[in-house]
């Protein structure tokens, strides 16, 4: 019996060269404003391909789906209408920005494919509700996995390594992948849906360690109804915890996520657990930075700090500047694009949020 | 006359004593194998449930019995053809050599379950999470530890890895799993007592004489706890120590727990020989397994003429079983012999 | 203090790296019979309690192994200690001595929760 560590590499998935159709999140540009931009950026100057973000886009229902409050038969409409977008752009290869667009999007064109009356029905709704057509993308993948298929070509342009530029040690970080890019279809995985390997596979290929703990594929707790009925969000906030508790150990330098829900949460529930419990989950009281892999991408490449947005993060990302050795201007933080002091935001009671360089 | 031959394909329990049987009878018997040893599955294990006898001895006293009779013995042998033509079956191997007979036996068994396709327990990427097959090597050494060296404080063993799992297209139950890890949990609390073993399972199945009596005295005695629920997850801890998580179905709360060693109880799986040796001649069942022209009344015959089955190549069988149904193959083949003319 | 309007809430998993495994060990010393027991139900299926009340025996007996204590003393408090259970049980288990000292270690236990 051989034994190889590396055997979920047989799961791999066709991510297309060029010529995208770019869907954004809905909550990514108030949460982490930066990282859309970037990845945008990314594409255009850093790898020269072609990406469409066009302005009559809209949701894919995917909240509003999972919070049982959309009808399968509208998201089917609304998908429809979005890859109709992709048409009119003469377009083939769909990137929606969000993790749980990109489950949407791969149910409802399995359910077409299962069912192809449900795709006659869509395509009526759409042609009766806006005189519409569409076709079914040829290539369909998250952001992730084009930053994934291109981590080398990035890595010979990044400026900084994911190491401690002062003790040369590789930067210890959590992966964390939404739930809705794997587990859902974990053919559509890279690397299968126990042990993804987008975003490891950046941290790794950028020079940095993955920690493997023991509650990696436990969900943030986001969970939609979870979160958004207040009453709920107790048992969305131990969910987090959990994982927190369970990667404490390790003493990760930072998280690394995909989705905007896990992002959203993992950071901003570092804020909460410390604000009702006094409890934090780093040495220093400070909370463990939580990036967008565009993020990420964009402070390697060398990115000004806050032009990414990471001043717009609950836990400050500082320490993790300084254990890179990236290059930041502590004044300009809250300084707007066009200059003015924006003021600072309120500082929580627990949680550090000031550094000192 | 007695001019007769047979080729019986694959040296494990059934065709050694198919093979010594048939002999009796004064044919010419050929018994091809494909590794450099016989024995097959057998030769994996240490002691064997439900009386923990000695493998090697239960082995050991097949070969003594087959090396007394007029076998020819073909090790390092890899028959990857069957075919009849010409009143006679041929049987081809991998350096394309052919063995041709009156009749062929098809005794080719069993492979365990390849335990990395259940990727959520971890097997192949965490040391400390085996395979019952290994426990089994482990044992022969006198000793039970980790990948560490450390003697484990708590060992689990978990049911029904690779069986009765729609997942992995399995359906069936591999019957002695369940009792092997009766026999196996026994076997580490009486190297160490002070150590804790639990067994997960999702039904306990003892349908064998003596089972039940092993499965109660490891509870009585040996202080093996057993929890209802099947293991959903098995992840590394900080220090390389496995924690798991299911169900306690009894209690119907979620349970977790770490433990120094986890044990997948592996199923059985119809063999490569098995599988395609049998699709060749059309006689091919359910998960690769070969068929049988009736299971109770013609269970070594097959559809073909002089095509004849013995042991796990049907279905999961322990070894008992086995020996038994190689010796009815034995009886049905002398025959067909006696009325070939 | 700020109003959240919600808690965090606290696993209800069983987690045995940390429960109290031992009292039923010490149990088994006295009621070694405990052990055989494989979770068949007979003995609730033909409680007088189990048939007017939440009381099962089964569930006390499991929990109880599990090291999950919280509420069990009140459970136990609805068996009548009639004795039925123990005439069914299939793996002769001795269910009345059972609970009788389940409700010892419970009442030491909350006895000295109390000091």
């Amino acid at each position: 019996m051989t034994k190889t560590k590396h055997y979920w590499n047989n799961y791999q998935k066709e991510i297309a060269e060029d010529n995208y159709f770019y869907e954004r999140s809905c909550i990514r540009q108030s949460f982490f404003p930066g990282s859309e931009t970037t990845f945008l950026k990314i594409l255009r100057e850093e790898l020269g391909k072609t990406i469409i973000d066009d302005p009559n886009q809209h949701t894919c229902t995917g909240i509003g789906y999972h919070s049982d409050v959309v009808p399968f038969d509208t998201t089917m409409t609304i998908c429809a209408r979005l890859f109709s977008l992709m048409k009119d752009a003469g377009l083939k290869n769909y990137v929606p920005s969000c993790v749980t667009s990109f489950g949407v999007f791969t149910e409802v064109i399995e359910t077409w494919q299962n069912s192809p009356e449900e795709l006659e029905k869509t395509r009526n709704f759409l042609r009766q509700a806006t005189g519409r057509e569409f076709d079914i993308p040829e290539n369909i993948v998250h952001p992730s996995d084009i930053i994934y298929k291109y981590r080398k070509e990035l890595k010979s342009k990044m400026k900084y390594q994911l190491v401690n530029h002062k003790t040369g040690e590789p930067l210890k970080a959590v992966e964390h992948i939404g739930c809705h890019y794997g587990k859902i279809f974990s053919k559509h995985a890279i690397g299968g849906a126990e042990f993804p390997q987008v975003l490891a596979g950046m941290i790794e290929e950028w020079g940095g360690e993955v920690i493997d703990y023991p509650e990696r594929r436990h969900c943030c707790g986001f969970g939609f109804r979870q979160y958004l009925v207040m009453a709920n969000r107790g048992y969305s906030v131990a969910n987090t915890k959990k994982k927190f508790e369970s990667m404490q150990a390790y003493k990760p330098d930072f998280i690394l996520t995909n989705c905007p829900g896990c992002t959203m949460f993992m950071d901003r529930w570092q804020y909460t657990i410390a604000e009702m419990e006094g409890i934090t989950y780093d040495d220093e009281h400070m909370g463990i930075p939580v990036l967008t892999y565009e993020e990420l991408a964009g402070l390697l490449l060398g990115y000004n700090p806050w032009d990414l947005g990471l001043q717009l993060h609950q836990v400050q990302a500082e320490s993790l500047l300084n254990k890179i050795g990236i290059e930041y201007d502590p004044k300009d933080k809250f300084v707007g694009k066009s200059g003015t002091f924006l003021g600072e935001p309120e500082k929580p009671k627990n949680l550090i949020v000031d550094y000192e360089k | 006359m007695k001019n007769k031959s047979v080729i019986v394909i694959g040296a494990g329990v059934a065709g050694i004593e198919a093979a010594s049987n048939i002999a009796d009878q004064g044919y010419s018997v050929t018994l091809i194998e494909k590794k450099d040893v016989l024995g097959g599955n057998l030769t994996n294990y240490a002691k064997l449930f439900p009386n923990f006898a000695d493998a090697d001895e239960v082995k050991n006293n097949l070969i003594n019995n087959l090396s007394t009779k007029k076998v020819e013995i073909l090790k390092n042998n890899d028959i990857t053809k069957l075919f009849f033509e010409n009143d006679k079956w041929h049987a081809v191997n991998s350096q394309n050599q052919t063995y041709s007979a009156d009749v062929a036996l098809l005794t080719t068994g069993f492979t365990v379950f390849d335990a990395k396709r259940k990727e959520e327990l971890g097997y192949g990427i965490y040391d400390n999470v085996i395979t019952s097959l290994e426990f089994e090597s482990m044992y022969k050494t006198g000793k039970i530890t980790t990948k560490q060296g450390n003697i484990p404080k708590r060992i689990a063993f978990l049911n029904c890895v690779g069986s009765r799992d729609e997942k992995v297209g399995n359906h069936y139950c591999s019957r002695v799993c369940c009792i092997n890890a009766v026999k196996q949990a026994t076997e580490f609390k009486t190297l160490y007592p002070e150590s804790e073993a639990y067994c997960f399972y999702m039904d306990i199945r003892m349908a064998g004489q003596f089972y039940e009596e092993l499965y109660r005295k490891s509870q009585e005695e040996n202080n093996v706890i057993y929890i209802r629920g099947r293991i959903s997850e098995a992840a590394a801890t900080i220090d390389n120590r496995i924690q798991i998580k299911t169900e306690d179905t009894l209690t119907g709360l979620p349970l977790k727990m770490t433990v120094d060693l986890l044990v997948l109880m592996v199923g059985m799986e119809a063999s490569e020989a098995t599988s395609n040796l049998s699709k060749q001649n059309e006689i091919n069942g359910e998960y690769g397994f070969a068929k049988s022209l009736g299971l109770h009344g013609n269970d070594n015959k097959t559809t073909k003429k002089g095509l004849f089955l013995a042991g796990s190549c049907k279905r999961p069988l322990n070894i008992p079983e086995a020996i038994a149904d190689a010796r009815a193959a034995a009886l049905q083949i002398t025959q067909y012999l006696n009325n070939l003319q | 203090m700020k109003n959240w309007g919600f808690k965090i809430a606290k696993p209800r998993i069983i987690d045995l790296d940390t429960a109290n495994t031992k009292a039923f060990e010490e149990l088994c010393e006295k009621v070694p019979s405990a052990k055989r027991c494989i979770m068949c139900g007979a003995c609730t299926a033909t409680c007088s309690a189990a048939n007017h009340t939440s009381f099962n025996f089964r569930k006390c007996n499991i929990m109880f192994r599990r090291g999950q204590f919280e509420g069990l003393a009140e459970e136990l408090d609805k068996c009548m200690l009639c004795g039925k259970c123990k005439l069914v049980c299939p793996r002769a288990v001795n269910t009345r001595a059972f609970i009788y000292n389940m409700r010892i270690f419970l009442n030491d236990l909350n006895y000295k929760n109390i000091k």
